[in-house]
């Protein structure tokens, strides 16, 4: 069995209200694998599933964006493959994966 | 050889004016970090949600949908790149960032169009998960078909608040009440002003009655205290008009005290600004047909002065015929006016507007001193507050050389206007005395990849 779990979505920040009608699409955060729904961004994607888009690199907590429309800069994110991102102007695409938390004390 | 007409921002301002262009015969290209043409309220869903104009644009569905159609047809004329941002603006070139590819364009007239965003007032526990602001609560809701919460308090003092809050209930999602800043009375005192559009000002007025049938607390003149929770939002505490302290039990916070000009292209142009007392903010200064102190450059919409949509729409337009007319290019005198007319009823409804969801600034200047103020870089209040009274900045400037506000990767958007309200009080001088934070290239960040690209692209050309 692999040690991945699949997050079910409900228990975050976001409610969907419809639009459920989508493909699924399999995306990777902090190592879980969670479904998002094609057309989804990635801020949607991680704020399903969880309350956390990153850490504060300032130490005052984690953040989860603020503005929704590009403009705040508060939810870039790091992808695996060592690419950042602007979480709510990114739509998720199947396998990617993203690190809320730095990956070791110090590198955020 | 023709002018080069180049149109940033394909909202209601940018698309009409581009319309209107092509409808003269003039080639331009329209540029947008967005996948489509829209802007902010008529923004569009991603391929694949089915929801019909109706459920998402509620009564402006037809202006949407003629608005989404407007550039249909004229693909022969309107040059029109989507996921575009305009990331520079150097003399009469634009630096842009096509989905990751460096690319520039030079121009002979220029018309920014670039919309609005939020305008907030920090409070203690703002950063928290949970607190958004609340245009990007309705972006949520528009272009994700989520509610960011499952009971959201909507909190601070502008018309999208009742407006957000009657969508969020509409759609089904938990709304634990609106904490309006603006006491009663003077909404009640605007009226006169806000029947100068009176479809307008009955359509708001529905909403809070809607609100109010379906047992939707709203508040007026509240003092918001603070947003609790550990790791999210759990609750809004703040102060009623009648004093007492009240806590609502909520997940998400959504947060807005107006909107805000994005200007920074016009900054980087050198445009002349002016302090706008009755939006309590600075604007592109410009003639009522929307021309800058810089030849050949126009602004329109909510870019150029915060006025709505339907305004947005008519600015472009009229800023477009300027345009023509400074082309040599005949245009129709009675449209001109017949434009003039409209935006005169629509500015005189604005006023009212601005009394009855005013910019409560003494929130911004009372704020205590271990607030964030600068999510960016976590500067305190207080730091700026010292920056004034221990360092002598003597305006927002240099506060931020001193202290770092407004220097992170959102150039000021977010704190600027709080940062300026803490400056002046500190200063004990009025808010245009603390000056306007400069922009500065890239307006928003671009990838390392771009700016290298960009760089080889000008040796190439020099
Ligand atoms: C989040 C939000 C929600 C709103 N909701 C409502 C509402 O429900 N009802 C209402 O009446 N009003 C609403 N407004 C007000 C709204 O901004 C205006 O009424 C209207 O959209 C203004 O039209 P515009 O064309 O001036 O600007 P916008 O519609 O904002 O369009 C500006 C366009 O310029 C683009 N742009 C900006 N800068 C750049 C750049 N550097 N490079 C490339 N492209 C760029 C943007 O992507 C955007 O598409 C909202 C505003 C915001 C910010
Ligand atoms: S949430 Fe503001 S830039 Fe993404």
């Amino acid at each position: 069995m692999s040690m991945a779990v699949t997050v079910p979505s409900g228990g975050g920040q976001l409610r969907r209200l419809g639009e459920r009608d989508r493909p699924v699409v399999t995306i990777t955060i902090d190592g879980a694998e969670h479904e998002a729904l094609a057309g989804d961004t990635l801020l949607t994607a991680l704020l399903t599933a969880g309350h956390r888009v990153r850490e504060s690199e300032f130490g005052d907590g984690p953040r989860a964006g603020f503005c929704w429309m590009a403009a705040c800069q508060d939810c870039w994110v790091w992808l695996a493959d060592g690419r950042r991102v602007r979480a709510c102007s990114t739509p998720v695409e199947p396998g990617l994966s993203v690190l809320t938390r730095p990956a070791a004390p110090g590198d955020a | 050889m023709p002018e080069r007409i180049i149109i940033v921002g394909a909202g209601p301002a940018g698309t009409r004016a581009a319309r209107i262009l092509a409808e003269a015969g003039l080639a331009t290209v329209l540029l947008d970090e967005a996948a489509g043409n829209g802007g902010q309220i008529y923004r569009r869903q991603p391929p694949g949600f089915r929801r019909p104009y109706a459920a998402l644009y509620g009564t402006e569905a037809g202006k949407a949908e003629r608005l989404h159609a407007a550039l249909d047809g004229f693909g022969g004329l309107i040059d029109h790149r989507t996921d575009t941002l305009v990331w520079s603006l150097d003399g009469r070139r634009l630096m842009l960032n096509t989905a990751g590819r460096a690319d520039s364009l030079d121009f002979d007239r220029l018309i920014l169009a670039t919309g609005a965003m939020d305008r907030v007032i920090p409070l203690p526990g703002w950063t928290l998960p949970g607190v958004f602001a609340l245009g990007g609560a309705q972006v949520a809701l528009k272009h994700q078909a989520c509610a960011v919460g499952a009971k959201t308090c909507f909190v601070g003092s502008s018309p999208l608040l009742p407006y957000v809050a009657y969508q969020y209930a509409r759609a089904g999602a938990g709304v634990a009440g609106v904490v309006d800043t603006t006491p009663r009375s003077a909404k009640l005192g605007a009226l006169p002003d806000l029947l100068a559009v009176p479809g307008v000002t009955a359509r708001g007025l529905t909403y809070m009655a809607w609100l109010a049938r379906h047992g939707i607390r709203y508040w007026h003149g509240a003092t918001p205290l603070r947003v609790e929770g550990g790791e999210h939002v759990t609750a809004l505490v703040f102060r009623t008009a009648g004093g007492a302290e009240r806590r609502i039990d909520c997940d998400a916070v959504a947060l807005g005290y107006g909107l805000k000009c994005e200007h920074q292209l016009a900054d980087l142009a050198g445009c002349a600004f002016r302090f706008d007392s009755p939006t309590r903010q600075w604007v592109v200064a410009q003639d009522d047909a929307g021309r800058t102190s810089v030849d050949g450059l126009y602004v329109a919409g909510d870019g150029a002065l915060i006025r709505g949509a339907d305004a947005a729409e008519l600015a472009g337009e009229r800023a477009a015929l300027a345009l023509l007319a400074d082309l040599g290019r005949p245009v129709d005198a009675a449209r001109v006016a017949q434009i003039g007319r409209h935006l005169a009823r629509i500015d005189r409804q604005r006023r009212g507007m601005d009394k009855a969801f005013a910019y409560p600034n003494h929130l911004a200047q009372s704020l205590a001193d271990d607030v964030i103020l600068c999510r960016c870089e976590a500067v305190t209040v207080g730091e700026v507050r010292r920056a004034v009274t221990e360092q002598g900045a003597d305006d927002i400037n240099r506060a931020k050389a001193f202290c770092r506000v407004g220097m992170g990767r959102c150039q000021g958007r977010v704190c600027g206007p709080a940062a300026a309200d803490v400056v002046a009080a500190a200063l004990g001088r009025p808010i245009e005395a603390a000056g306007r934070l400069r922009g500065q290239a890239p307006v928003k960040p671009v990838p390392v990849a771009v700016l290298a690209q960009a760089e080889l692209g000008e040796t190439q050309s020099a």
